[in-house]
């Protein structure tokens, strides 16, 4: 009687990843394999090895690790230095903060911080540097997507931090190590898990960015998600938009294995 | 389980009494059946004291809902969830809906304000003999340019985009057919050409235009060039007189190798409930007056020949957005050019935008 209702209980899960999982990826695949005519065929996944695809996705996969490397170097410190706060969690939530308003309206805002007549370049003109194109250029776009990100970044990070245990930084110094070699050594491979774990929620949705690329890069910046809601909206090719879809998946796939080998903390 | 069971028909119980109530509110604030007419229309395409006229003078509501894109509202249309008793889709558009069956012929009889229209924009190909809809307003893709910025330089030409003063000033919409066809323009060929090699050459054409690209982008445009954020666009029509009249530094020009003429139609979509009350609500349209006024507020071209009497001269004078017939008789309509082409056109058009400066 018990195992029955234990098993009453799991229908809701089941059902929810039967059709918001499962069921979405077979139909990604299963529609990836026809043509623009509607018929079944290959032709998409040859299409996708043409120079076109293959740039764009080396392009979408550079991209996404200059994000994801930008969001790092700035997490890390951040995080470190929140553990030595007096109020952290105040600290945590202020840095958190800014993910509670809605994505669009703080690209919005970035286009008029960023754009000819924005503050930023106001500043350049008062300091005598001058007014330059900074919106619609390749750094608008990362320096947007590391803002929007960070915050995704510095949370696993500062958890790892905060279960660091402190004697053992302390017993790194005592017995001679040198600040550096105390970091090296000691604090980066005791909370590499959380930095593992803040890459992969940084670098998978950075790979199929698609909205900021029109509105921060004016398109100058064409990923791998533009490619995909443009098939999906305007050629109608649900074809090919599923057989890109398909290549991220498998790329997102890999980087959770890569990423998830060799945990060194629990 | 019991416990679940209970819930569950709770659930069902409240929805059923919900629905319920939302019919009896209706029936008593008069929305039911016969006398409510739901429209369908682009965001801020109407002048809402038009829809309160209507309501005054027939007694039936409107239901007013807005759609973004073509491609928003056939879909929503084509599920057909909701009845939609009349919708303004564009030229290409109605094409596509009219393959698919989605629209219910318009009765002739009923919408005797149809003589106001200008024969030029009547009896089109994407509807012949107007079968299935009436024109709404209607409009060019052309340069919007400020002249400030740009020290009065002077545009008569597609070509002259290409000018090397002009790098990283230009604004393009993300759209294939228009930025496509605007290569094409450039070399005199026509829009709706699907010759391999003439589309190869505009795209090389387009590639060395890229230096002169400042981005392409959306709506943004629009904000963009009223902030001289950009100094030149290639916009609709429509959108240039919004920008004007949020900046009238900027000047529109209609480049003379022609351009695309565009028209935004009335229709009546399968699935409609009010047919009779969706003739009086687009012969109510058609009327000379109202169409005046909708103008003022709209600010697009009306088809309405009899409405320009009524609208002052410096709007119909202008030739900007009222061209003459030896002009708009060199303009072309986008022709559906089928999925494959269309497929190509983006292909092409991705390959533009990912061509590096």
């Amino acid at each position: 009687m018990q195992g029955r209702t234990r098993n009453i209980y799991l229908i809701p899960y089941m059902l929810w990843i039967v059709l918001f999982v499962v069921a979405p990826i077979a139909l990604i695949m299963y529609y990836s394999m026809f043509n623009i005519d509607g018929a079944w065929s290959l032709e998409n996944y040859r299409r996708f090895f043409t120079p076109v695809y293959l740039s764009m996705t080396l392009r979408s996969f550079w991209y996404a690790i200059l994000i994801t490397g930008f969001a790092l170097l700035i997490a890390y410190p951040t995080a470190y230095l929140l553990t030595k706060t007096e109020h952290k969690q105040l600290w945590l939530m202020l840095i958190i903060l800014p993910s509670w308003i809605n994505l669009l309206l703080k690209v919005y805002a970035f286009i008029g911080i960023l754009g000819f007549y924005g503050p930023i370049n106001s500043f350049l003109r008062i300091i005598g540097i001058g007014s330059r194109q900074i919106l619609f250029t390749g750094f608008s776009f990362i320096f947007v997507a590391v803002y929007i990100f960070i915050p995704y970044m510095i949370l696993p990070v500062f958890n790892a931090l905060e279960e660091l245990n402190p004697s053992l930084v302390d017993a790194a110094r005592d017995l001679g190590a040198s600040p550096w070699a105390t970091f090296r050594r000691v604090i980066f491979p005791l909370t590499v898990s959380g930095v593992k774990a803040g890459c992969r929620a940084v670098f998978i949705p950075a790979l199929s960015l698609f909205m900021i690329t029109r509105l921060i890069a004016g398109n100058r910046v064409i990923t791998l998600g533009t490619a995909i809601e443009q098939h999906f909206l305007v050629t109608q090719d649900w074809g090919m938009g599923s057989t890109i879809a398909v290549f991220l998946i498998i790329a997102m796939g890999l980087t959770m294995i890569m990423t998830e080998n060799g945990k060194l903390v629990k | 389980m019991k416990k679940v069971m209970q819930m569950f028909i709770t659930v069902v119980i409240a929805a059923l009494g919900l629905m319920y109530l939302t019919f009896v509110l209706n029936s008593q604030q008069g929305y039911s059946g016969g006398n409510t007419l739901t429209v369908y229309n682009w965001g801020d395409y109407i002048d809402p004291e038009l829809i309160t006229k209507f309501q005054q003078e027939t007694g039936i509501k409107i239901i007013y809902q807005t759609f973004d894109s073509n491609e928003a509202m056939l879909t929503k249309i084509a599920q057909g969830g909701t009845s939609f008793d009349v919708a303004i889709p564009s030229d290409y558009a109605i094409s596509k809906m009219k393959e698919q069956g989605l629209l219910i012929p318009l009765d002739h009889c009923k919408i005797p304000n149809l003589k106001y229209i200008d024969p030029r924009f009547l009896d089109l190909p994407f509807d012949e003999n107007n079968e299935y809809s009436a024109p709404y307003f209607w409009g060019t893709l052309g340069i919007i340019y400020n002249p400030e910025i740009l020290e009065g330089m002077e545009f008569t030409s597609w070509n002259d985009l290409w000018d090397e003063r002009l790098r990283n000033e230009i604004l393009l919409y993300d759209s294939a057919r228009e930025v496509i066809g605007m290569g094409l323009n450039s070399l005199h060929y026509s829009l709706n050409d699907t010759d391999i090699d003439h589309l190869m050459e505009a795209k090389r054409k387009l590639d060395a235009l890229s230096p002169n690209i400042k981005a392409i982008v959306g709506d943004e445009v629009k904000m963009l060039l009223a902030n001289e954020e950009a100094a030149i666009g290639v916009v609709w029509s429509g959108d240039a007189s919004e920008i004007i009249g949020a900046n009238d530094k900027l000047d529109y020009v209609i480049p003379d190798e022609g351009t695309n003429i565009w028209f935004d139609n009335i229709v009546i979509p399968a699935g409609a409930k009010n047919v009779e009350g969706a003739h009086l609500f687009i012969n109510f349209m058609l009327d000379p007056e109202n169409a005046a006024q909708n103008t003022e507020y709209v600010g697009y071209s009306t088809p309405n020949m009899k409405a320009l009497e009524y609208l002052p001269e410096e709007i119909t004078g202008d030739v900007r957005f009222y061209p003459g017939s030896d002009i708009t008789d060199k303009f072309e309509l986008y022709e559906n050019l089928g999925k494959k082409m269309t497929a190509y056109y983006n292909e092409l058009f991705l390959e533009f935008k990912m061509h590096r400066k």
